[in-house]
């Protein structure tokens, strides 16, 4: 196990490195510079603009800037922000916090629902349900998030007045950040209706962002459930006088859930891609939203950090999955 | 009182104005630890019966019978929690594919154990006790490590001798055995089928042999049941069977073991296959293929008659010379 994840961390390397070079190509190309952006163009001083150039080391070649970046980032800089002149490492970890909470949320609306919908359509295959479940997992899977999320917002928060419209706990709160995370920092402040106050805030967003991965993972669920619920020790099962529920919940189950596994680890990428548009739209004050903000103000150090930082996230997502496979399926952990 | 009795089994795939009969009109009986064989190639609804004994063809196929009655009990009329009693219990099937047949995800142990706590009071310590006593009894080596063995971990003969394991967990009164040697290396096939005798003299199970290959019943089987096209077409004792065959297809069948036609340069065979849904015969079903069929089995089903203790589904039952008898 410990030099699979050894190959696997060394595998991630390259990876890392294109990251890297596509973050930067990437930022670079867009028109316009940070300065330009700060100062205006209108009353533009050229002396004063050359000297924040060279300070910001923004004229020397691009190869020149790039290798300076890398060296910076070997010796685990990642570099402050030109706008707010704070690390980005410790602007990243102030903001993740939030991230990870909605993605959290997302992830556990999407596991529960997606799961219990694929099972539900499986068991229940060719009849209404199976047809009305799987058109509406088509349907999610389909959904624009930023549209998605408009129409939850008029209708939930606007006509029914059941939720806020947008941020992560109504304003009467202060609470001071301990953990970064609202719903536990409100437990831990022990101030009465925060607690409840960040959970309504948080429903519309994680099931904004979750719609597409619960979609995902109901098709996935679905399939897999099918193709085991066939195979010849299910026949067994049932042959050994097993009920239908814990023949499906205890021997198809668990085989089918190891190619969804596999989806959910995917999906973890999609949902902090979906993020950056969640939080835009619920003003969430998170990684996405701190990203786009800084994409329009070329901030660059920011933007290439938080993407590499991202990046990472994802590879260690992956590399957890991989792990969590084999503790599903033993025919895995054994050949290793 | 036979211990399993079936009348007129039917069961069909399929809908509308012609659906698929798998089985038709089957009658069979097995007594207390008796062993009958079912023979009959591949298609000819061997398996699809005792499935539908047991209650596992779902839908689309449709289960119907006059009687299925297993140890005095009506099965099919029996609610399916009561039935989950009989099923595992009192009758336990092993089949073919051992290793396909465990699930991948669970320890030997752990599905030994399954059985035992869904069918027996047992619990804790005790359960381990029993499946580790199990795994003896079916002769598995090294019983106490392979109690924790995942099915990829073992050979095909291990994992039937599993299977066994589980089907005899609580002494079954019948065992059905769906061709459970074929997926394995002969001299393994041969070790199976002594321990399968074994526990079923030790246990007085009554046995159900289901398989295509004569061979592997001949010295076990008291009763044979010929099957062809999801209909019954001898069923005789086994002596009997090998020495006059009185149905043709038996009679193609037995000369098509390789011992039956030694020195032959060709091994004998039954040309043609099966009869499907669309291609069954309006007669007798084996007349397309059957080397002695007339105009009258083409046209006429012929039904089940007994001649001297055997059944034949003839109209011209082969005499003891091999030759069809004409009235």
């Amino acid at each position: 196990m410990f030099s699979f994840i050894i190959k696997r961390i060394s595998v991630a390397i390259p990876t890392f490195l294109g990251v890297t070079l596509l973050a930067f190509a990437l930022i670079h190309m867009i028109p316009g510079d940070p300065v330009l952006l700060l100062v205006g163009e209108r009353r533009l001083d050229p002396e004063f603009y050359r000297a924040a150039m060279q300070r910001l080391g923004l004229d020397q070649p691009l190869y020149v800037q790039y290798w300076d970046y890398l060296r910076q980032l070997l010796q685990g800089n990642l570099g402050e922000s030109i706008v707010t002149h704070e690390p980005v490492m410790s602007e990243f970890l102030k903001l993740f916090p939030a991230t990870v909470e909605l993605s959290m949320a997302a992830m556990l609306f999407a596991v529960v629902c997606g799961l219990a919908a694929g099972m539900l359509a499986a068991t229940k295959r060719g009849t209404v349900i199976d047809h009305t479940v799987m058109g509406a997992a088509l349907t999610g899977y389909s959904m624009p998030i930023f549209w998605w999320g408009l129409i939850l917002i008029m209708v939930f928060s606007v006509h029914l007045d059941w939720t806020p419209v947008s941020g992560r706990i109504a304003l009467e709160y202060d609470i001071p950040a301990v953990t970064g995370f609202m719903l536990i920092d409100t437990l831990l402040s022990g101030e009465a209706g925060a607690f409840k106050s960040a959970v309504m805030h948080l429903i519309l967003p994680a099931i904004v962002l979750g719609t597409i991965p619960m979609a995902v993972i109901a098709r996935m669920t679905r399939s897999s459930m099918l193709e085991v619920l066939r195979e010849d020790y299910i026949r067994t099962a049932r042959a050994k006088g097993l009920s239908r529920s814990r023949i499906i919940i205890v021997h198809a189950l668990r085989n089918a859930l190891i190619p969804v596994v596999t989806v959910i680890g995917l999906q973890v990428g999609t949902l902090l891609a979906g993020a950056v548009l969640t939080e835009t739209i619920f003003s969430w004050p998170g990684i996405g939203k701190w990203l786009i903000d800084s994409i329009s103000r070329r901030d660059y150090p920011v933007v290439q950090g938080g993407i590499l930082l991202i990046a990472t996230l994802i590879i260690f997502v992956n590399l957890l999955v991989d792990i969590l496979y084999g503790v599903i399926n033993p025919r895995i952990r054994h050949s290793r | 009182m036979s211990l399993l009795d079936i009348r007129k089994l039917n069961v069909t795939f399929g809908h509308g104005s012609n659906p698929f009969r798998a089985v038709s009109g089957l009658d069979l009986s097995i007594n207390s630890g008796e062993i009958l064989g079912i023979v009959g190639e591949s298609g000819s609804g061997k398996s699809v019966t005792m499935l539908a004994m047991m209650g596992l063809i779902d839908a689309p196929g449709i289960v119907t019978a006059d009687t299925l009655s297993f140890a005095g009990q009506d099965l099919i009329g029996m609610k399916p929690a009561q039935k989950r009693q009989i099923i595992g219990r009192d009758i336990a099937m092993i089949f073919q594919d051992a290793l396909t047949s465990l699930n991948p995800a669970y320890t030997v142990g752990d599905q030994l154990i399954e059985t035992l706590k869904q069918h027996t009071p047992l619990r804790g310590a005790a359960l381990k006790a029993r499946a580790l006593e199990l795994l003896e009894q079916v002769e598995i080596p090294d019983a106490k490590s392979r109690l924790n063995a995942y099915p990829h971990q073992l050979s095909g003969g291990m994992s039937q001798r599993v299977m066994i394991a589980m089907a005899i967990a609580c002494k079954p009164k019948l065992l059905i055995a769906d061709e459970p040697t074929t997926a394995l290396d002969v001299t393994v096939q041969a070790q199976i089928m002594e321990l399968l005798v074994n526990l079923q003299k030790q246990n007085d199970m009554a046995l159900i042999l289901i398989t295509h290959d004569l061979a592997v019943v001949a010295e076990i089987a008291q009763k044979m049941v010929v099957m062809y096209a999801g209909e019954v077409v001898e069923t005789s004792a086994t002596d009997t069977l090998f020495a006059t065959p009185r149905h043709p297809y038996t009679q193609a069948l037995l000369s098509s073991i390789p011992e039956h036609s030694k020195g032959a340069r060709r091994l004998n065979t039954l040309a043609g296959v099966v009869p499907g849904q669309y291609d069954r015969p309006a007669g007798c079903l084996l007349s397309p293929r059957c080397l002695y069929a007339s105009a009258h089995c083409v046209s006429q089903h012929p039904p089940l008659i007994p001649i001297a203790g055997t059944s034949v589904r003839c109209f011209t039952p082969l005499d003891s010379n091999g030759i069809p008898s004409h009235e």
